[in-house]
This record gives C-alpha cells, structure tokens and sequence, in this order.
C-alpha cells in the first residue's frame, strides 16, 4: 500500500477535527467542571505531530493555535507560540513516543501538555494580566488522561480505511 | 493504535529544517503577540478570525439555547400566570416612579446647564444578547451578539436592569467582547451613594465580589452602602448602581480600609444586556452678560484624574450619536 501521505487523511477530516476541538475549547459547561475542560486542540496538534509529522507539523500547530487565540479572545500568538514548541519537542521524540504502550505516552503528553500551560501562565504574566490561580492546572492531568481515548479516536477518524 | 507510515521517505525527518521552521513560526507569533499587545494593529487579523468564529461559537450554544427554549416551551401554565401577575405589579410600581421622571429630568437638566456641567443621562440604548460561551474560566469576559455594525465601540457601558455590568473591549463586525467589573483587569470609579465619598472598585475574578482598597480608615462606609458610578473617567455614565457593600474591615495597623462589595448586576446570570450610548459633553447655559464662567467648566476638570488601569483609559470612541443637547455658547468666555 504505498499510497502518498496526502491520501492518507483527506483535509476535509482535517479541518473538520479541527474545529471540533476548537468548538470544544468554548462549549458552555457549567461553573466548576469549566475548570477541567481539556485542551483539545492541543491534544489534537500532538496526535498530529507524533504521528503523522510528515502530514501536519508544526505549522498545523501554529495556525490551530492562532484560531484558538480567535476563538477565545486573548493575546493574538500566545497559543500558537506555545503550540508550536509542544509541536515541535513531540516531533523530535516522536519515534521513542510511538513505540511506548499508552500510560506511558499519557506521561508523555502529561509532560508536553504541562509545558504548554507553563508557558501561557508566563506569556500572561509578560503581557501584564497574570492568572496566578492554582486551578488553571487543572486542564493538565485532565487532558493526559484523555490521550488514549483521543488518540484512538483521532486514528479512527482519520483514517479512510 | 500507531498507524504505520506509507511513506517511503526516511524515517527521520529532517533536524535543521524542523529547528528553522520552529524558529519561524516562534517569530512570527511572538511578533504577532507584541504588535497585539502593544499597538492593537492586528484589528483586521482579529475581526477576520472573528468573523469566522462567530458562526461556530452560535453553533456551540445552540444545543443550550435549545434546551433553554425547550423549557420554556414546557413550562407550567401556574408558573406563567405568577410571574404575570408578578411583571404586572413591578410594572405598576415602575410607572409610578416614572410618572414624576419627565419633570424631575427636564428640572435637573435646567439645573445641570445652570451649574454649566453636562447632564450624562443615557440616550440610546441597544438590547445585545450574551452568546453562551467560555471563553475563560479565570477571567470574567463575555461576548455578545452585536458589533460595530450596529454602532457597538470599544469603550462603550454596558449594563442591565439592575446595575453597572461592563464594558467593551473589543469590538469585532457582529460580536463584541465585553469585560465584566469583576474581572480582574478591571477597575470602576464609584461613589457611596449615602455620602458622596468618591473611589475606586476593582475586580476580584470572581462574579460576586468587588474590592474597594482605596478608601482611609475614617472613612464613613458601612455594610449596606449603596454604590454608584461616579461618572470620572467618562466610560459609565454616573449615577447608576454598582454594587452594595458586603464587609468592611477596620484594621488599625493597615493605612487603608479593605472593603468588599457585591455587585447588583447579575454578572453570570444574565441572558441580555443593554449597550448604552450617553451624552458626556458638556451643557452650557445660554450666555448671560453678568454671568461669569469659569475658564474651566468643571466636567472637564472631572472627567481628567482617575484614569486607574488601562481598560478605563478608553473614553476615546464616543459614538457620533452623543452629541450635546444645546450648542454650546457663541463667544469664548472672558
């Protein structure tokens, strides 16, 4: 089966995943379980990366990001500066990544997730709005968690056959 | 769960290109951050994605707008006829109280022109409707359904039926973000309404609290005072409730008084507001030949201080349907 990587996925899914994620990222939820929501566009740039870098890299992870900055309103580029740089540390680990069984890809992510929330944490501090509320950690773990079911659903979804 | 790569390319993609693309990209967003941050060039960037969210984010809230609807639909005929004969009473009591409000305004403009300060009452006003999405848990924004296609700008008040509920930050061609007083970015200036002390309440985070660091420990508050938008600053038009204070603590070591205030506005529980237009210039008396003006009408002096943290320092976008109610006077003042 030697198809070319371009068949693989169709953009339509793609994009279609995409805004899924984002959507995921404004759903209303009530008070309190708000503060678990993961971060599915995340989650997704790094199935993406890990998995299908030669597909969607780092770029795909730039332009997710700057949506998601559209999305919710806050500093233009400071989703897809940290976007990027969890997209680009999963593309270079991600033939180790792969060949772990899925609690340890879990850390993985756990790890990436983590960095990418430290570094929103100290781009709202630059910019002079810091949130500095031990819950905004919470989407962490929470997103860790959800890889496996992410990625099975990410492989199955995007995947034609 | 890994699929397996049809790609005969090698394995290991490439090191220095995967460096460089990340080196690119890193600049190109942080470029976009500070030219966003510092000089709010990017509103043609932002309103574009904007406008391409919007459908998305009413798409999201549509399954709780439904649910909403739904509930309505089912609701108990009792249920209805109790809140009718609630909304008829509220308005009974409402028409009474506006039965004396035309004269009272036109009185109190007659003796706002006297004192040659501008009488700031709301003159339009436009329902928007809060879009029911998260944009962040840590921070109290919201957005709502109207932009600057029906007039809405950055600056602009926005409150409901019971008080003070924000302000605009941003404005994008059909929906506008606006930053509620809790939010911690935010500051108001307000007045105790029993004594007429002027300060400043400030955001907490969290939807029913305001803090009021700024006011000495002799200073006459209680629990109970009424606050009101003192006007300075020129972004809320004055006079109109803010919240009601909660807890105040007297503690003889600290210089300052810590108060706590509630605010009346149903910041998280509203499902419309109101973006109000008023008139902040000023209101001159027509020119009489003793009469002696001051070189500076006080409202100008009023509306200068007071400019606490960058979200009040916005008046810039007064809306053209602001304009005075008299022309001012013919000759400069002696």
């Amino acid at each position: 089966m030697m198809r070319g990587q371009r068949n693989v996925f169709g953009w339509g899914r793609v994009v279609l995943l995409t805004v899924v994620a984002l959507a995921a990222a404004v759903v209303p939820l009530p008070r309190g379980v708000d503060l678990f929501r993961p971060d599915l566009v995340a989650l997704t740039v790094l199935w993406f990366c890990l998995l299908s870098p030669r597909l969607l890299g780092l770029t795909y992870g730039w332009c997710a990001g700057l949506a998601l900055d559209g999305f919710k309103g806050v500093l233009l580029g400071q989703h897809a500066l940290t976007l990027t740089v969890i997209a680009y540390v999963a593309c270079k680990f991600r033939l180790q990544v792969r060949a772990f069984p899925p609690w340890q890809q879990s850390v993985v992510v756990l790890c990436l997730l983590w960095l990418n929330e430290f570094l929103l944490f100290w781009i709202d501090g630059v910019a002079g709005h810091p949130v500095t509320d031990w819950r905004r950690w919470l989407s962490v773990p929470v997103g860790a968690a959800l890889w496996p079911l992410v990625s099975g659903i990410c492989a199955r979804f995007a995947s034609r056959r | 769960m890994a699929s397996h790569d049809p790609d005969p390319r090698p394995l290991l993609l490439g090191g220095p290109a995967l460096g460089l693309r990340l080196i690119v990209l890193a600049g190109m967003a942080a470029g976009l951050m500070v030219a966003d941050h510092r000089e709010h060039h990017l509103s043609a960037i932002r309103d574009g994605i904007a406008s391409l969210a919007y459908p998305i984010q009413v798409a999201v809230q549509a399954p709780v707008q439904a649910w909403a609807a739904m509930r309505e639909s089912f609701a108990r005929k009792s249920r209805v006829e109790a809140e009718n004969v609630k909304l008829a009473a509220d308005n009974l009591v409402l028409r009474l109280k506006l039965m004396r409000f035309d004269a009272l305004e036109q009185e109190n403009r007659r003796l706002r022109a006297v004192r040659e300060s501008s009488s700031r009452v709301v003159q339009r006003s436009l329902v928007a409707e809060i879009v029911r999405v998260d944009l962040d848990p840590f921070r109290q924004r919201v957005l709502v359904n109207k932009g600057t296609r029906d007039g809405v700008f950055r600056g602009q008040a926005a409150i409901d039926a019971a008080g003070i509920f924000g302000q605009v930050t941003r404005a994008g061609p059909f929906s506008a973000e606006i930053i509620l007083i809790s939010d911690p970015e935010h500051a108001i200036p307000v007045a105790v309404n029993r004594t007429g002390a002027r300060t400043i309440a400030l955001g907490t985070g969290r939807s029913g609290m305001l803090s009021l660091p700024y006011l000495p420990q002799n200073a006459d508050v209680i629990v109970g005072d009424l606050l009101v938008s003192s006007g300075l600053g020129g972004v809320y038009p004055p006079g109109y409730p803010v919240g009601k204070v909660t807890q105040v603590t007297r503690d003889p070591g600290q210089p300052l008084l810590a108060i706590e205030a509630e605010p009346l506005a149903g910041l998280d529980r509203d499902p419309e507001i109101l973006l109000v237009w008023f008139d902040n210039a000023v209101v001159e008396p027509e020119p009489e030949p003793e009469a002696q003006p001051g070189p500076a009408p006080p409202a100008a002096v009023e509306a200068k201080p007071a400019e606490p943290r960058p979200v009040e320092a916005s008046p810039a976008g007064r809306s053209p349907e602001a304009a005075p109610e008299t022309p001012p006077a013919a000759e400069p003042p002696p």
